[in-house]
């Protein structure tokens, strides 16, 4: 009788906490998403469910007359975009380079990444800031990207590397034996196995570009050249409050795909990231 | 890259001193491998020597002094662009002696080969050895090439400016920027202004970095425990519910809390706090509470994470360990403290120490929720300034670049240090085989 009862009072205790975090992760979230459907622009007035719901806000987020959200949500898609790429081919290199071969300088090139993998590419922020101005890479999408693709580089080497340490080196030596040159062993027998990697590295330098802003807002100048992170920022910056609603409603139309985007492989950036942790 | 063979042959004795003639006149890159007989390698190597040096020379020449004399007539010299400037000459000049050293060592091994009676590889041969010792370099090389120009360069170019007093008044085109050694640092500590805001950023951002991230761990590994209870029902609805946080970008969440917090219309003041009785919060001008506002924001983003990775262990704990201990009569207490925290703690350590290095450089909930602030009379930086988004504000705003790199270079250090001792600890970074 007694267990039974403390199980009780254990699971009621428990489902206690988990209902009180519930509410307060849902309770911002269902916020914005009430406010992005209030009438109206500033928050004073707005109710959670509002008396007199509007997609107002979102027809003008997709009127290009009245706003660059539209703009800013494709030039976040196209930064996102390259830079995944780019990193995933460089990282692909350089990460199976320092896997497979032993060469003069390859230690001192992994320490080199391990280091660099900590410092945070904005601590130089004044650096780029300045090489920006000099180069005239300042306001452009290139330099961005070219920023991101090379801060990605060293942590995500080491997690690949990681990833190929574990694929058995008896493959392609057997395939080596069977004539096959450097390249065909790394597209046709290495890269088919380290599929599941490359998604969680093409996952992570999807994502990064998306959730950063100082980088951003450093190197971009000019409204039209703006990133999600940045053009919402300036929404609600400039004038707190007065665009309130309209900032809910974008801010749900980008929430919500990256939310689901990252549900669907949160089990892959799990398995990615302690695996980089414990091994790499 | 001769390594290998060579080695042994060392204690041999030599039967001429072709080696020594080689290294001698290879200081002229080329002429020891024609010596060897190399023809080929000998004139791409006199090719390459002599087109570096005609490419370089002027960049070298400029670069080199910018770089020492950061400019002497105003107007005509640039002393940012000559540190540019500078820096790629040095670079250049790395590589340029590190083909130099190559070119010698070759020149030595293969007069040794001769020496020693042996055959000095034919260029069919030599091109062999080219594509296979190559190989890694080629896969390697447009990687850290980017690298080199968009992490090592800044890094580089910060940690120097970090010795000039490049600021508003000393700003290129019109003014000069010169060496003035560890100014900077002295200012930082002799300035009274300074000295008093590089103390209380500095103490915050210790506060904020420990007290943030052990919140948000504790609330992670506790809930994670909490529903990974084996009568518990629900389980994949609740964990889809607590990773939500993590899903939602985070600059979006960190907007929406700055706007549920606002003093005048946000929903916790006046909703929220107004049910319970409780007067109005000033949430956003009021030090105290503007850092408890942070704290809870940055555990409500960061405890997900935290509490996935617990997960991901818990479920890998074998039962056999929770049964055997009720056999031994352990009370749930003693199951928890004695197997479940050392297991969790064990497996997710290395991930902690990122979560605290993360939360040190946490730039967006800080800049994102209002600015650093609210202001602080007689100090140049925000109540709630970390030490980065001090950086972002003494670059973009006040224009004092030589401090920022400074203080960059300060916190550079911390990071770095704290990373590295973390790495040595774990196993991986012994094993030969993982480097």
């Amino acid at each position: 009788m007694n267990m039974k009862r403390q199980k009780i009072i254990r699971l009621t205790l428990s489902y206690l906490v988990i209902l009180a975090m519930t509410v307060i992760i849902v309770y911002p979230l269902l916020w914005v998403v009430g406010s992005s459907f209030n009438p109206g622009q500033s928050l004073s007035g707005s109710k959670m469910i509002p008396d007199h719901a509007t997609l107002a806000h979102y027809k003008e987020l997709f009127d290009t007359s009245k706003s660059d959200y539209l703009i800013w949500y494709a030039n976040s898609l196209k930064i996102s975009t390259l830079t995944m790429i780019f990193s995933v081919i460089l990282v692909s290199l350089t990460a199976y380079s320092f896997s497979r071969y032993r060469f003069i300088g390859r230690q001192n090139g992994l320490m080199t990444f391990l280091i660099l993998q900590m410092i945070p590419n904005f601590a130089a922020l004044i650096a780029i800031y300045v090489l920006g101005l000099l180069t005239k890479l300042i306001d452009t999408h290139l330099g961005l990207i070219l920023v991101y693709v090379g801060g990605a580089i060293p942590m995500n080497t080491w997690l690949m590397k990681g990833y190929l340490d574990t694929i058995p080196k008896e493959l392609d030596e057997s395939a080596r034996i069977d004539g096959a040159g450097h390249l065909r062993i790394f597209f046709q027998i290495i890269m088919p196995l380290a599929k599941p990697i490359i998604a969680v590295i093409a996952l992570f330098t999807f994502i990064a570009p998306f959730g950063d802003f100082i980088l951003a807002s450093v190197l971009l100048r000019s409204k039209e050249k703006y990133t999600l992170a940045v053009g919402l920022y300036d929404l609600v910056a400039k004038q707190f409050g007065n665009e309130f609603t309209t900032f809910a409603a974008g801010s749900v139309l980008i929430a919500v795909p990256i939310a689901i985007l990252f549900l669907s492989f949160q089990k892959y950036f799990v398995s990615g990231l302690t695996a980089g942790g414990t091994k790499g | 890259m001769f390594e290998k063979g060579d080695r042994t042959m060392e204690t041999s004795v030599y039967r001429s001193s072709h080696r020594k003639i080689a290294l001698g006149l290879s200081v002229v890159p080329g002429l020891g491998q024609l010596y060897n007989r190399q023809y080929v390698k000998g004139v791409l190597f006199l090719i390459l020597a002599v087109s570096y040096y005609i490419v370089f020379a002027d960049l070298l020449d400029i670069g080199l002094w910018g770089l020492v004399t950061l400019g002497e007539v105003i107007g005509r010299d640039h002393s940012i662009f000559l540190l540019v400037e500078g820096i790629l000459a040095a670079i250049v000049l790395v590589f340029g002696l590190g083909f130099y050293a190559f070119n010698l060592y070759d020149a030595y091994k293969n007069g040794q080969k001769r020496d020693l009676g042996l055959k000095t590889n034919s260029l069919r041969e030599q091109y062999h050895t080219l594509v296979d010792s190559g190989f890694p370099y080629l896969m390697v090389s447009p990687g850290f090439i980017l690298l080199v120009f968009v992490v090592i360069f800044p890094i580089i170019f910060v940690v120097l400016l970090a010795f000039t007093n490049y600021d508003l008044y000393h700003s290129p085109p019109a003014k000069l920027v010169d060496w003035v050694g560890l100014q900077n640092f002295i200012d930082l500590v002799k300035l009274d202004l300074w000295r008093k805001t590089f103390i209380n950023v500095l103490a915050w951002t210790i506060v904020w970095t420990f007290g943030a991230t052990t919140l948000q761990i504790a609330i992670g590994i506790f809930l994670a425990i909490i529903v990974n209870q084996k009568d518990l029902k629900g389980k994949a609805a609740i964990r889809t519910i607590f990773i939500l946080p993590w899903a939602v970008p985070a600059f979006v969440s960190i907007l929406v809390f700055s706007g549920m917090f606002n003093e005048s219309f946000g929903v916790i003041n006046k909703t929220i706090l107004a049910s319970l009785g409780i007067g109005p919060i000033d949430w956003m001008t009021d030090p105290f509470w503007t850092k408890v506002a942070l704290i809870f924001i940055q555990s409500w983003l960061g405890f997900p994470f935290i509490f996935a990775m617990t997960t991901g262990v818990l479920q890998a704990i074998p039962d056999e360990l929770y049964e055997a201990a009720i056999v031994d009569g352990a009370t749930a207490w003693q199951k928890f403290t004695k197997i479940t925290l050392p297991l969790v703690l064990y497996a997710v350590a290395p991930i902690l120490i990122t979560q605290y290095t993360f939360n040190f450089n946490n730039f967006n909930i800080i800049y994102l929720f209002n600015g650093g602030g609210p202001a602080v009379s007689g100090q140049n930086a925000g109540a709630t300034d970390i030490l980065i988004s001090w950086i972002y504000r003494l670059t973009m705003t006040s224009a004092q670049y030589s401090k920022a790199a400074a203080i960059t270079l300060l916190l550079s250090l911390v990071v770095v240090s704290v990373a590295l001792w973390q790495f040595r600890k774990t196993k991986s970074f012994k094993e030969e085989d993982m480097m």
